[in-house]
């Protein structure tokens, strides 16, 4: 592979992470990707969010230079992965599905190997890596005897040691115990805050919602939603959940409140949905009926309600 | 700075090293002719007059040890451990899921392809020079440090027999290294190690039966299996070098395809397990 011109160079810093465009994968007849597009900017924690089989891991594969896309073109800073080999994955690191590593070998020697292939100055960051994903009183210790989420934090460390301006991490928490959960969760949010930018694949809403500023929503192979996350939230619509002394009388009179819709008698309370003065009119309305407010309270659409409702058709 | 290729083969190396399985290939090579030195002792074998000049001068010097046993696992044994490693090595990590993890690192994929080709040959290598330094040692220990006959009847000296006998090793080299290709083509296109392992063993077993078939004569020659004991033009006085040289550009019809396609597919692979 030649090398780029530095005209070109400049260019392809400026380029965001990651730009897909109209990527496809077929599989004989199954169509696994379907005219994905992805603008994943500098600085985004991206959270890349579908059902089982929607195509995500192989999204991150083909944006890897592991597998061939049948169609479209992604870049990695600029630079195609397929065109460019192994420099597209410069400033780049991450994995997908469960990181894999030589079982026979010491984790610091899986390491080296890696820091190896990574040239530079790779191998000087592997005792501080070891230790941002507390694993340095294991380094010594035969992978092969790691538990899942020890692999999954030697996975991070491996990817660290690149110096990353991109992570990409395929279900990072997949398989973790609460606590695990939780620590990976603080070390994704702790390199976000450092400037790295993440793509975070990820079958858990809850990490998406507390990780992410942005996300693509997959499903069948297809993006239904690309954007931030609080734009998102607000296309949900506005909810309010409202409980009173009287409840089956409030939601008659809810019902013929203009600018109130979806009223309907919830576990807890009726909810509806409405804009905030048409709250105002409603609340006079209630008091003139006799009827008690206990609590009013607005409600904003989970992402996890967002996401089935993006999904499920 | 990105890695050069010789510190991917340097890794592979390593990996091989700390895999038991690389052992058991390697102790096949350096065992044997130890059972072959102890049984002639325990026999006090005089000489199998009616064999080749080597044996019929087992005990006459230990430099015809190391020939006898390159004759012996020159046909099968050899390209067997060669292929144990060669079949495996692509596969392995496929199956692994290893292979994603060394290729999204700052390497591309035709310096790992290369990096692997060059491991297994270099496996090859020891495991030949391995078997012929057990066996040289063994058998002088037993018979002697002492002058050797060729293939034609003539003597040469200690010193120029051993010359001679590592020399054929290294001839021998050119079918094997031909033998790890194809494995390493197999371990490439199938991604599974024991397909890949027999594949090659088959491969070399079909090229033997080929042989043998009436009416075909004018293909042996071309066949690799009947490159394998062309090293003997070296052991004969003068030295003989028509049969290595039809080896050479033999094999590379093999080799050179087989690491082509090997490359190719390598480069254009889904590395989708694991």
């Amino acid at each position: 592979m030649a090398d780029e011109a530095p005209p070109r160079e400049a260019m392809a810093d400026e380029a965001p992470p990651v730009r897909a465009r109209g990527l496809v994968k077929r599989y004989k007849e199954v169509l696994a990707v379907d005219h994905i597009d992805l603008n994943v900017r500098a600085g985004d924690v991206y959270g890349f969010l579908g059902p089982n089989g929607a195509g995500k891991t192989t999204t991150l594969r083909m944006a890897l230079g592991l597998i061939m896309p049948t169609e479209g073109t992604v870049e990695l800073f600029g630079r195609d992965p397929i065109r460019a080999g192994a420099r597209a994955l410069e400033g780049v690191a991450g994995f997908v599905e469960a990181p894999r590593f030589y079982p026979y070998l010491a984790a610091r020697k899986n390491l080296e190997l890696l820091a190896a292939l990574d040239g530079g100055g790779a191998r000087e960051h592997i005792d501080e890596v070891l230790e941002i994903v507390e694993l340095g009183p294991r380094a010594g210790h035969r992978v092969g005897g790691f538990s899942h989420g020890m692999r999954q934090r030697l996975g991070i460390a491996a990817a660290l040691l690149r110096r990353p301006r991109l992570l990409m991490l395929d279900e990072p928490a997949t398989g973790l115990d609460p606590a695990g959960m939780r620590d990976m969760r603080a070390l994704i949010r702790r390199l976000a805050d450092e400037g790295i930018t993440v793509l975070l694949s990820s079958h858990q809403l809850p990490e998406v919602q507390e990780l992410c500023d942005r996300v693509a929503i997959v499903d069948r192979g297809r993006v239904v939603y690309e954007g931030a996350l609080s734009d998102l939230r607000r296309q949900g619509g506005a909810g309010y959940r409202l409980r009173s002394t009287d409840d089956d009388r409030a939601l008659e009179l809810v019902r013929t409140q203009m600018g109130i819709e979806h009223a309907a008698n919830g576990e807890h309370g009726l909810v509806f949905q409405a804009e905030e003065q048409d709250v105002g009119a409603l609340s006079l309305a209630l008091a003139q009926a006799g009827i008690g407010i206990l609590a009013l309270t607005p409600e904003l659409a989970t992402l996890e309600d967002l996401f089935f409702r993006l999904t499920e058709t | 700075m990105r890695p050069s290729t010789l510190t991917v083969w340097r890794w592979e190396l390593r990996k091989l090293v700390s895999q038991k399985r690389t052992y058991l290939g390697l102790g096949l090579a350096a065992i044997l002719p130890l059972i072959f030195v102890l049984v002639q002792n325990l026999h006090q074998h005089e000489g199998h007059r009616n064999e080749n000049i080597f044996a019929s001068h087992i005990t006459q010097s230990g430099l015809a040890t190391p020939v006898l046993m390159l004759l012996f696992m020159a046909a099968f044994m050899l390209p067997l451990i060669a292929a144990l490693v060669a079949g495996d090595i692509v596969a392995a990590e496929d199956g692994n899921g290893t292979l994603k993890t060394i290729l999204t690192r700052s390497v591309d994929r035709g310096q790992v392809f290369a990096a692997k080709a060059l491991a297994a040959m270099t496996y090859g290598a020891i495991a030949v020079f391995l078997s012929a330094a057990v066996a040289t040692i063994a058998g002088v220990a037993s018979w002697g440090f002492h002058n050797v006959v060729t293939f034609s009847g003539s003597v040469v000296p200690a010193p120029e027999g051993l010359l001679l006998v590592f020399a054929a090793n290294a001839c021998y080299l050119i079918p094997l290294l031909s033998v790890v290709a194809i494995g390493v083509l197999l371990s490439t296109a199938t991604r599974n190690s024991a397909a890949s392992v027999v594949g090659t063993v088959g491969l070399v077993i079909l090229l033997y039966i080929v042989a043998q078939i009436p009416g075909i004569e004018g293909i042996k020659p071309y066949l690799l299996t009947e490159q394998f004991q062309n090293w003997q033009g070296l052991l004969r006085t003068p030295t003989d070098w028509t049969p290595i040289a039809h080896s050479a550009w033999v094999c590379a019809l093999y080799a050179v395809p087989a690491l082509l396609a090997g490359y190719l597919v390598f480069l254009r692979r889904d590395v989708a397990g694991g």
